[in-house]
């Protein structure tokens, strides 16, 4: 009784937002799960009209047997890695240009925040016609671009490339987010005290070692935190391709374009299964965040 | 004095420095290329705005984009910002909340409830669409902004609770239990002292907020019409018209339709990478 | 104090958002009036003909209340994933637009869509529309949409300047693929773009068409009832024929027809393969027929015309179907229909629509239309339901996009694609 004075309070104040999520989230993610375990593949038994039956986890096992499935999620693990490198990179070197004192670093930073505030939609306008595939004589944008300042060697394919073709979309994605990444890593480069600095360097420590037993340690939080988006962005990379290529050109199709693709194909199923590999492959990667998240917080 | 002098020119000529400012001018040559083809474009006549000639300034600068891109997308611009603002105040609201109560307030399996919260970020939009459309009809909302402002406060609760938690975290013991000890309960305790202390989390949340609202499709695309729904939907009909697409009215559409979103980067820029420092990057 | 007047205003200014938003939103309907009617004409020729049906609709049905649900996009993509969740959550609109024929099938299936042969008798629509188009709209004596207009979609663009420079007589149409290739090559050697290739769909459209001039009208048609083997010999030779011109084409997967039609334009490249909404582009662009640009149907299927036709459905459960019949009655009109197509570019389903205020060209689409075979297009669902011709449209890009080697890939992956069809 006196347990519920105290903790009663505290949890009727989040319940709102508990049971929101529960239904909202939750709830979804168990609907999604039961049709993934149906055989609703057709617009009837999709919408309803036709008796849908169980086939366990068949929808599963044929999806990841299948060559155009595991292709996707081969490009989703090349993505993942050049968005998360390109951005950590890119807003490393950005917040570390701007953190020593420097003229105009409040409109660098202005600048380098603003491509997030763009939406995908809108950028995608102008990505289409830079990263168009065309080359030679009738080639337009960025390609065109190499032509013009004489580059002609640097011409290609962009994501129109069966291979690698992926990795030319993360050009965008980097461009949107880098200067997030920045924001966070100025945040990790002033919240360093200054003396933590000086001593190194009355110490006589070179300016790697500075780096490296100092700051390096005090910036891998953020850096975790980093990954942590942009990996979650990256799974869901959706809006981006549909607009720079669409859902139907094979180099670029990832688990989150299949899901659409089904999706449009009246086959609910395959869909819903998509989205619970999805759900596994985040959970994947974030629980063992949460868990070390934790344990720090217990120290 | 003359040595304080010298030291000075002799920084401002350093290879450090030069190589500083070079690597800062290629990335903002990097940022500014799509801008460029942006802006030359919005300015050019239907026969011009085509791909071939996306280098080139415009031979003579025409105003008409403009004029159709705002004719298309004022009253779109206007119900954005109503669905937008009461959306990121809401949900920071609620974060703010939940963050204090699941740092400060603790009860059991407090820890359990926040990795519950937080896994609600991944949830694939996509895939769950008809369930979710089902839900939101079984509440009866106007369709349009009120349904909008009800999605983007339930699916920002993660993220907005997720700062303001890291926030609090950061905040000396001390000063909560102060407050505890004059006896003041949890809610005086949240109004009188952690409130005033929660204005750079604010800020970061807003603009988190307001910058997903403000630029999401897909919940416009299922969720609205073009009558009722935001920008990014009347965007999309504007660039992506399936027959004979006017690409100097698209580009100057995407320059308006991220107006808004841009003034809130430079007005509170500042901020938001000091409301990050404070505590919400020490995830 | 201040803190909780700035935190009690923000709240109220919020509050008072919501609360005017939702106004908004309610204000202008007298939800009973309204006839929500979706659709994928969101710019251009389509858009001002579509604004001419709204125009009819608001002068002649005063009792309702038009209201547009268009989402441009993706070759109507877009549109069909929201409309097809509204439908599936129970929340159809008045009335949408659906390609005629087999990608009808789908909605049929779902039980989403009425039968609205009752309509036909009510507006007399039966002896207006040709007997032929009528037998394609019929599923199992039942026919569940209108037809707003006809396009062909089996016709070859060129620019006459680029074929004379490479030595061509662009009065002198190829009559076989093979005699087309053998001009391609010859452009190609003049330093020009043979062929320009976009998007999914646009590659389909060029397959269909090569697959119409191999196999004939009838062997096409058996692809659909099963009666061809997709497996067979004939479709390998077609696929090659798709091979050598995927060769010689310039592809850009993600280009919609229209930019991908500027090259034939600009004089740099010679063909492009497209339905004849691509004379809106031509119109546009002030470009004139025979000087500018030349048009005939694609090699091998001059008896042929490859149709397909936009139509309008009346869903189960609307909230307002008297205002869907009172669209549907505006869509079949022979005012409707000819206001409609003229703007549009197409041809009117009606046989009865004065042929005379019509250009040139369509007056030509509607006489073929009456004397050639028709065939139902594959690339704009006439042909197969959705889930077949989305299947298709990737196997097809996975072609072009591996530089169009693997032609056994590609028939597999076409047989798999089909697979439903034999059931």
């Amino acid at each position: 009784m006196r347990n519920l004075k105290k903790w009663g309070p505290p949890f009727l104040l989040i319940l709102p937002s508990l049971i929101l999520i529960g239904v909202f989230v939750y709830g979804l993610i168990i609907v999604n799960f039961n049709t993934s375990l149906t055989d609703a593949h057709t617009a009837a038994t999709s919408s309803g009209n036709a008796p849908t039956n169980y086939t366990g986890f068949s929808n599963y096992v044929e999806l990841l047997s299948s060559d155009a499935f595991l292709f996707s999620l081969r490009n989703l693990l090349i993505f993942t890695l050049v968005f998360l490198c390109g951005t950590l990179l890119i807003g490393f070197v950005w917040a570390w240009l701007l953190d020593k004192p420097i003229k105009g670093e409040g409109i660098f930073r202005s600048i380098f925040l603003f491509p997030m505030a763009v939406s995908f939609v809108a950028s995608g306008v102008v990505w289409k016609w830079l990263l168009s595939p065309i080359e030679g004589e009738t080639a337009t944008g960025l390609n065109r671009l190499f032509q013009m300042v004489g580059l002609d060697f640097l011409q290609n394919p962009w994501w129109s490339d069966v291979s690698v073709g992926i990795v030319a979309i993360t050009i965008p994605a980097i461009w949107q987010l880098s200067g997030y990444i920045m924001a966070l890593f100025l945040a990790g480069f002033r919240g360093i005290p200054d003396e933590l600095r000086e001593a190194a360097r009355v110490d006589g420590a070179s300016e790697w070692q500075l780096y490296k037993s100092i700051i390096f340690p005090q910036l891998s939080p953020v850096a975790l935190s980093a990954i942590i988006i942009i990996g979650h962005m990256s799974l869901k990379s959706f809006d981006l391709i549909m607009s720079i290529a669409n859902q139907s050109v094979y180099s670029t199709k990832v688990p989150a374009i299949d899901m659409y693709v089904f999706k449009t194909t009246y086959d609910y199923a395959n869909s819903a299964a998509v989205g619970s590999i999805l759900l596994v492959i985040v959970a994947v990667l974030v629980i063992p965040y949460l868990i070390h998240d934790t344990r720090q917080r217990r120290k | 004095m003359s040595t304080v002098t010298k030291k000075k020119t002799e920084e401002r000529f350093s290879i450090g420095r030069t190589i500083r400012y070079v690597l800062l001018l290629l990335s903002v040559i990097f940022i500014f290329i799509p801008v460029y083809v942006l802006i030359v474009t919005s300015f050019k006549n239907g026969a011009e705005a085509n791909p071939l000639h996306a280098w080139y300034l415009p031979e003579s600068w025409v105003l008409d984009n403009w004029e159709l891109a705002w004719k298309q997308l004022s009253a779109p611009i206007l119900r954005t910002l109503q669905m937008v603002i009461p959306a990121a105040l809401i949900s920071s609201m609620l974060g703010s909340i939940n963050g204090f109560v699941l740092s400060r307030w603790r009860f059991p399996y407090a820890n359990l409830v926040f990795t519950l919260l937080l896994f609600g970020m991944f949830i694939p939009y996509q895939a769950v669409m008809v369930p979710l459309m089902k839900l939101v009809l079984g509440l009866n909302l106007p369709t349009g902004v009120p349904t909008l402002i009800l999605i983007h406060v339930v699916y920002g609760i993660p993220i907005t609770t997720l700062i303001f938690r890291n926030y609090y975290e950061s905040v000396p013991n001390e000063l909560i239990e102060a407050a505890r000890v004059d006896g003041a309960g949890m809610l005086r305790t949240y109004w009188s002292v952690v409130l005033p202390i929660s204005i750079p989390s604010f800020v970061v949340v807003i603009i988190w907020q307001f910058t997903s609202a403000w630029n999401d499709f897909l919940f416009a695309l299922f969720f609205s019409t073009p009558v009722n729904g935001p920008v990014t939907l009347a965007l999309n009909n504007l660039a992506n018209g399936s027959i004979l697409s006017n690409y100097g009215a698209s580009m100057s559409g995407a320059l308006l339709a991220s107006l808004p979103t841009l003034i809130v980067y430079i007005l509170l820029g500042k901020y938001f990478v000091g409301g990050l420092m404070s505590g919400s990057v020490k995830g | 104090m201040r803190r909780s007047a700035i935190i009690a205003s923000a709240v109220a200014l919020s509050l008072a958002l919501v609360g005017c938003s939702s106004a908004g939103t309610s204000e202008s309907k007298d939800a009973g009036k309204d006839v929500q009617v979706v659709s994928w004409w969101a710019q251009g020729s389509e858009k001002a003909g579509y604004e001419a049906l709204q125009k009819i609709f608001k002068e002649k049905k005063k009792d309702f209340n038009f209201v547009d649900a268009a989402v441009a996009g993706g070759g109507g993509s877009q549109a069909k994933q929201k409309l097809q969740a509204d439908l599936d959550a129970g929340n159809p609109p008045e009335t949408f637009q659906a390609h005629a024929g087999a990608e009808l099938t789908d909605y049929i299936k779902a039980g989403q869509i009425e039968d609205v042969s009752a309509l036909y008798d009510k507006f007399k629509l039966r002896e207006v529309f040709p007997q032929s188009l009528i037998e394609r709209l019929t599923v199992d004596g039942k026919i569940y949409s209108i037809p707003s207009n006809i396009h062909r979609a089996n016709v070859l663009w060129y620019n006459p300047e680029v074929l004379k420079s490479a030595g061509i007589d662009p009065k002198k149409v190829p009559a076989t693929i093979d005699d087309w290739i053998a001009d391609m090559e010859k452009v190609k050697a003049a330093g020009k773009v043979p062929l320009t290739l976009g998007m999914n769909w646009t590659q389909t459209q060029l397959l269909e068409t090569i697959l119409i001039a191999d196999l004939g009208a009838e062997g096409y048609n058996g692809l659909w009832d099963g009666k061809t083997d997709w497996a067979g010999a004939e479709v390998t030779k077609a696929l090659k024929h798709f091979q050598k011109i995927v060769e010689l084409a310039q592809t850009d997967s993600s280009a919609d027809w229209e930019p991908t039609l500027n090259f034939v334009m600009d004089g740099k490249a010679a063909y492009n393969v497209m339905g004849d909404w691509a004379i809106a582009a031509f119109t546009a662009a002030k470009k004139e027929m025979d000087k500018d640009w030349m048009w005939a149907p694609v090699p091998g299927t001059q008896d042929v015309f490859d149709f397909l036709a936009d139509s309008f459905t009346l869903p189960k459960g609307a909230k307002n179907p008297e205002g869907a019949k009172a669209w549907l009655e505006v869509i079949g009109s022979a005012d409707g229909q000819a206001q409609f197509n003229l703007i549009k570019g197409s041809i009117p389903a009606r046989t009865d629509v004065d042929t005379t205020k019509f250009p040139e060209y369509q007056q030509k689409a509607m006489e073929d239309f009456k004397s050639k075979t028709v065939v139902s297009s594959l690339a704009h669902g006439a042909a197969a339901p959705l889930a077949v011709s989305s299947a298709i449209n990737d196997a097809v890009v996975k072609f072009t996009q591996g530089q169009g080697k693997d032609v056994e890939g590609l028939q597999k992956d076409l047989v798999n694609a089909t697979k439903s069809l034999k059931k």
